[in-house]
């Protein structure tokens, strides 16, 4: 093994049933480096921290670690913690009953004759903590303090009782600037003590605040690994993004004119939720299709949340076509002609055991209440109607939505939402882990639906797609919309410009 | 960081409530049936005497629920307990320590089967113990449908032993000292208090079934083995609830089909008064005596008053625990908040 | 083959065949089982039998299902209720009395008052269970041991008696119509049941909370409205057991009526093949999981296993059911089939 190399992983392959996760994928991280792990969704970075940690089995290439003379292979998280790996993840995994002291020392609390010695532990505790500069009452319960603090006792924690490799997942995406600051203090430590650190994120200041190395995926693959003084923002924004698609027709009219003089649909003032989405000022046209941009986690899908009332927005005002609307639930919004197609289709969007014809009718019944049930021929006819307008794959219209595949269950929410005939529709994220042939379908459809007057809102991590469909773009950075983009400026390099913001 | 040692975190809120709402009603005893002695020192040791078996029940009772899990069986098992303690040693011709070494016996495999049910198949706790609480009543009955009263000698000699406090007695009309008096059987309840006690404080075990409570997956990534923990939690609970049940009879000298019926309710409501959160991951036996006392106070108020029926106390306990678990729900909800 | 495999996918499949199962049972431990009588102008046999007793059970699966599809959780406090109700009722006739031979206040009042205080009841979880969000076991286990002291308070502690011919025809049967009155209330419950749930979106309504209650609200549905509705409904369904169960002894015992029943129902449901984790369900299943449940009750009878003994068995039958609708059991199956191959494999690759 190289000098200083602390991890080395080599030709990782990993295959889930019809998607090629990981191919021939190399990583190498140095003694006392913060190491950036980039790349957007479905680009196989979680996949390949979980191969690392041992929640997922590889199936080619090598694993070597430091001190160990073969390649090893983690079968479980615990198996790699023995390793010298540990992680933190960003939903903190301690438990918030428990002392500080505790959470730092379960599993292996210091003992004195078969007791556990709690003077001990609260001493070695505080000593660990004192180490790392973190100031804290370790015999206070740990849901007492701040979401940052716990992340950064979870990292204490993993250094503690394993002191090679920490993986850090998305370890920043709920701590405020001040927080964030703090945690790259401790980073900083930990890598002067010779700690490799595996740092993934989605926030480009803060890999170059922190960072020493970047390695980019995208679909699987590596593109490569970067120090990052070489790679100036807006490259390693396109290098992320990639350029795929460019072999599919333009499909975007050339003469789509400005919708800026049509009705405004959905006006936006100061709204905004806490913790989610910075209050923000925006118009959607009758027959336009806006584009939120952004890295995963600037906030995009928030932004929309909070106009549907899927998160109930604690400030500003929202009208529609003119009228001012209180949405306390999304039913509120449905009335008042909003349809919304969330990002997690599996958690918020399917009704799993649920039969295709339900899935599709189930919106529309709501909104017509509880005693207008619509007559079973209706219902078929709905069902089949968008059966066939979105050719969605289906055994019968009585099959349970579970049985298709990722990209019929999509077409069949979107079939939910058109058949409330919206004037406003929300997709977010519509063709994630969807087959590129039907991604032009739904791009095309997107694009049809707002020729015939509706108002669309479409977020998406594919630039290109964007660019195929948009006529307008709101940027989003950070929690907070930043800019729009008009369709003039709509290119790769000006969006990538503007998402990567501030800096060179 | 001064403001958060400052600021009383909800549990232990609770837990006061607990503690300050038992002081209040035994004052109130104390005011209201003054002539009839409630405030005689026998009068509070009498609260132990006839809640022994509770008191062990409801620190099994706690432990469960700590681990966010619930046993609604308790109630059955005693008076399955107590139907084989007096149909062994009257009907068997058992001696006394072989049926209560049977009976330990028995509550330990019973903690088994359902603490393998709950924790490796992962089976809702209510349902399984809902399963173990009918089946605990019928086999009362399978075993015997009349009520059998214990006579066995070396076990009455148990029921009946008083242990004299040398303090707290008074002189009678006749001028004699009367001593306040035990059983053994609250000797044996407080010292399993403190024995789990320092199990759930002071063991790897004990930590474990706090972590499991407070965040499941959170217990599991950091290595610990929830499924074992979980089956060790209800079997020591079943053992306790066999164990309870044996002091219980202790007290009744009897078994029969309806026996201890509602006894559940007793040991949750006991639990949950104490301060033990019904989401799991927060809980204290010693709250839980507490609980169970205030319990034994309203039993005390009933039974002094004199004209009101029994069914009082079983009202009052539910609308105690209803009470507490709307408390609790506010709270819960207000900590939301607050992380928000 | 290829029928045989689609017949038994058939939702109802599993359900009628432990019923036949059952009826084979009954049939050994009783040959006499099918036999129907006439006896006073009353049909008579044990077949009528298990399907008169059975009303009060299928009534309450038939609340039950819908409770447990919404919430993935059961109310246990259904056999209580039907204690409250039938003292609510029973004394409220007989003017608080304890026996009377004659109605003191107006029967038809009476059963509303009682079907009114069911309701009551069933709004009472549901608020603990849809607004305050309580795990519904525990909230249902209040008056599960509550209700029982709620009904002694009001009858005095002693059963009361209303020895008035017209007030046991719920329970026992009509002049001149030959099948019991019970049969005739509980088709009553169960059709009016399925219109609810056929000609309004209820059902509909009900399984999208139960299986995704996230995807639900984005939808448009209130999950609070729809859980506390069934919990109400549960309630009502819990009253008219009473009434029926408080006619058949014209009188209200607190101690006995609906004891053990909460056990049936939840077990009805289970029979039918409704997961009591939520979400998807069968009513039809849970009534004929209710007469499957009868059917083992009047034949445990049959060979003199007496009413309080009972509970053993139905006890095994539910953990072996809740133990076969578990996931981990057939993962652990697989995962044993899994290492036995293995080790068959690994042990040639030595050879």
């Amino acid at each position: 093994m190289e000098r200083d190399v602390v991890l080395s992983m080599r030709h990782i392959s990993k295959n889930f049933p019809g998607v090629k996760a990981l191919q021939d994928v190399d990583f190498t991280l140095r003694k006392g480096e913060i190491h950036a792990l980039m790349g957007e969704n479905g680009a196989g970075k979680s996949t390949l921290i979980k191969v690392l940690t041992g929640v997922e089995e590889f199936e080619t290439g090598e694993i070597r670690i430091e001190g160990k003379d073969t390649a090893i292979i983690n079968r479980s998280p615990q198996e790699a913690q023995a390793n010298g790996i540990s992680t933190v993840y960003q939903e903190v995994n301690l438990c918030p009953n428990l002392s500080v002291a505790e959470n730092l020392y379960i599993g292996r609390e210091p003992r004195k004759a078969g007791m556990i010695d709690w003077r001990t532990m609260k001493k070695k505790s505080r000593e660990l903590l004192e180490g790392l500069d973190i100031h804290i009452d370790v015999s206070m319960a740990v849901e007492n303090y701040s979401i940052a603090i716990q992340q950064m006792l979870a990292i204490a924690r993993a250094v503690d009782m394993s002191a090679k490799v920490l993986i850090l997942d998305e370890p920043t995406s709920s701590l405020d600037d001040g927080e964030v600051e703090k945690l790259f203090r401790l980073m900083n430590k930990l890598k002067a003590q010779g700690v490799g650190i595996i740092f993934v994120t989605h926030f480009l200041e803060q890999v170059y605040a922190v960072c020493d190395r970047i390695t980019v995926l995208r679909n699987g693959a590596l593109v490569g690994e970067f120090k990052v003084e070489e790679l100036p923002r807006v490259q390693l924004v396109a290098k992320m993004m990639g350029k795929d698609f460019d072999d599919l027709a333009k499909i975007k009219k050339e003469d789509a004119q400005d919708k800026k003089c049509e009705e405004v649909v959905i006006s936006a003032k100061g709204l905004g939720h806490k913790g989610t989405i910075k209050p923000f000022d925006l118009d959607i046209h009758k027959g336009e299709v806006i584009g939120l941009t952004g890295l995963l986690g600037s906030g995009r899908s928030e932004l929309a949340r909070s106009i549907y009332g899927a998160d109930r927005p604690d400030s500003g005002e929202l009208s529609v076509k003119g009228k001012k609307l209180l949405v306390g639930a999304p039913l509120d919004a449905m009335m008042a002609g909003m349809a919304y197609l969330p990002e997690n289709r599996k958690e918020e969007g399917i009704i799993s055991d649920l039969s295709v014809r339900e899935n599709i009718i189930i919106a529309l019944q709501a909104k017509k209440g509880l005693f207008h049930l619509m007559s079973r021929k209706e219902q078929e006819e709905f069902t089949d109607k968008y059966i066939d307008i979105l050719q969605i794959k289906t055994a019968s219209r009585e099959t349970p939505i579970k049985q298709l595949s990722g990209g019929n269950q999509q077409k069949v929410i979107l079939g939910r939402w058109l058949l409330t005939n919206p004037d406003f529709l929300i997709l977010d994220e519509p063709t994630r882990g969807i087959d590129i042939g039907t991604k032009t379908e739904i791009q095309k459809l997107v694009l049809e639906l707002a020729e015939n007057g509706m108002a669309v809102m479409f977020i998406s991590s594919e630039i290109e797609e964007m660019i195929r469909t948009c006529s307008r773009m709101a940027v989003l950075r950070d929690g907070a919309k930043v800019g729009e983009l008009e369709e003039s400026e709509l290119n790769q390099s000006a969006i990538m410009k503007a998402i990567a913001g501030g800096g060179n | 960081m001064k403001k958060q040692r400052r600021r009383l975190d909800g549990n232990s809120f609770l837990l006061m409530i607990t503690i300050l709402l038992f002081v209040i009603m035994y004052l109130i005893g104390v005011v209201l049936f003054k002539d009839q002695g409630f405030a005689k020192t026998q009068n509070f040791l009498n609260l132990f005497i006839s809640n022994a078996g509770l008191i062990v029940i409801a620190a099994g009772m706690t432990i469960v629920m700590i681990t966010g899990g619930i046993d609604i069986s308790v109630g059955s098992v005693v008076a399955m307990v107590c139907m084989i303690l007096a149909w062994s040693m009257e009907n068997a011709g058992w001696g006394a320590i072989q049926a209560m070494i049977f009976v330990l016996f028995i509550g330990l495999v019973f903690g088994l089967v359902q603490g393998w049910l709950v924790a490796y198949l992962k089976i809702q706790p209510f349902i399984v113990t809902l399963a173990g609480m009918f089946f605990a009543r019928g086999m009362t009955a399978v075993i015997s449908k009349e009520m059998i009263s214990i006579k066995n000698e070396l076990f009455l000699s148990w029921a009946q032993y008083k242990i004299y406090l040398p303090f707290g007695g008074y002189v009678n009309k006749k001028g004699k000292l009367i001593l306040p008096y035990i059983y053994p059987s609250v000797i044996i309840a407080l010292a399993v208090l403190v024995i789990v006690f320092i199990v759930l404080k002071y063991t790897k075990f004990g930590r474990s079934i706090y972590a499991i409570g407070g965040n499941e997956q959170s217990a599991l990534m950091m290595g610990l083995n929830v499924k074992r923990t979980k089956l060790k939690a209800y079997i020591l609970e079943g053992f306790l609830a066999s164990l309870g049940g044996f002091l219980f009879c202790l007290n009744t000298c009897s078994g029969f089909v309806e026996q201890a019926k509602g006894f559940e309710m007793d040991a949750i409501a006991s639990s949950v008064i104490g301060g033990t959160l019904l989401t799991g991951g927060v809980g204290n036996v010693f709250g839980s005596l507490f609980g169970v006392l205030i319990k034994g106070t309203i039993e005390a108020f009933i039974t002094f008053q004199g004209t009101l029926s029994s069914w009082w106390t079983r009202i009052t306990i539910a609308a105690m625990l209803c009470f507490f678990i709307v408390l609790q729900s506010i709270f819960a909800a207000a900590k939301e908040k607050n992380k928000k | 083959m290829d029928k045989v495999k689609k017949l038994t996918s058939k939702r109802l499949f599993m359900p009628i065949f432990c019923l036949v199962i059952m009826l084979i049972a009954a049939v050994i431990a009783s040959p006499d089982f099918f036999k129907i009588g006439v006896q006073n102008g009353v049909l008579y046999g044990r077949i009528i039998d298990v399907i008169n007793r059975g009303s009060e059970v299928v009534i309450l699966a038939v609340g039950m299902t819908l409770v447990v599809a919404a919430s993935a959780g059961t109310d246990i406090s259904v056999g209580a209720v039907m204690a409250v109700v039938a003292a609510v009722t029973c004394s409220f006739i007989a003017g608080g009395q304890q026996s009377v031979n004659e109605y003191i206040n107006n029967p038809i009042l009476g059963a509303m008052l009682g079907i009114l205080v069911g309701i009551l009841c069933g709004c009472f979880n549901g608020l603990l269970v849809a607004k305050l969000k309580i795990q519904p076991m525990v909230a249902t286990l209040i008056l599960f041991t509550a209700g029982r002291g709620i009904a002694q308070l009001l009858t005095n502690g002693q059963i009361t008696y209303v020895r008035v011919e017209s007030f046991k025809k719920l329970g026992a049967s009509i002049p001149g119509v030959p099948i019991p009155t019970a049969i005739f209330v509980t088709a009553f419950v169960v059709l009016l049941t399925l219109l609810l749930l056929k000609k309004t979106a209820l059902g509909m309504y009900i399984e999208t909370v139960g299986i995704n209650s996230k995807a639900a609200r984005l939808v448009g549905l209130k999950s609070t409205k729809i859980i506390f509705m069934v919990y109400a409904f549960s309630g009502f369904c819990a009253s008219i057991a009473g009434l029926i169960n408080c006619s058949r002894i014209y009188s209200a015992d607190a101690n006995n009526i609906g004891l053990n029943l909460e056990l049936d129902a939840i077990l009805a449901v289970a029979l039918g093949g409704n997961s009591l984790a939520g979400g998807k369900f069968s009513l039809l299943g849970s009534v004929i999981g209710a007469y499957t449940i009868q059917t083992l009750t009047t034949t445990l009878y049959a060979v003199s296993v007496s009413s309080d003994q009972i509970p053993v068995y139905k006890a095994i039958v539910v953990v072996i059911i809740v133990s076969l609708q578990s996931p981990e059991l057939m993962r652990m199956i697989r995962r044993l089939r899994a290492k036995s191959s293995v080790q068959t494999t690994s042990g040639k690759g030595a050879a």
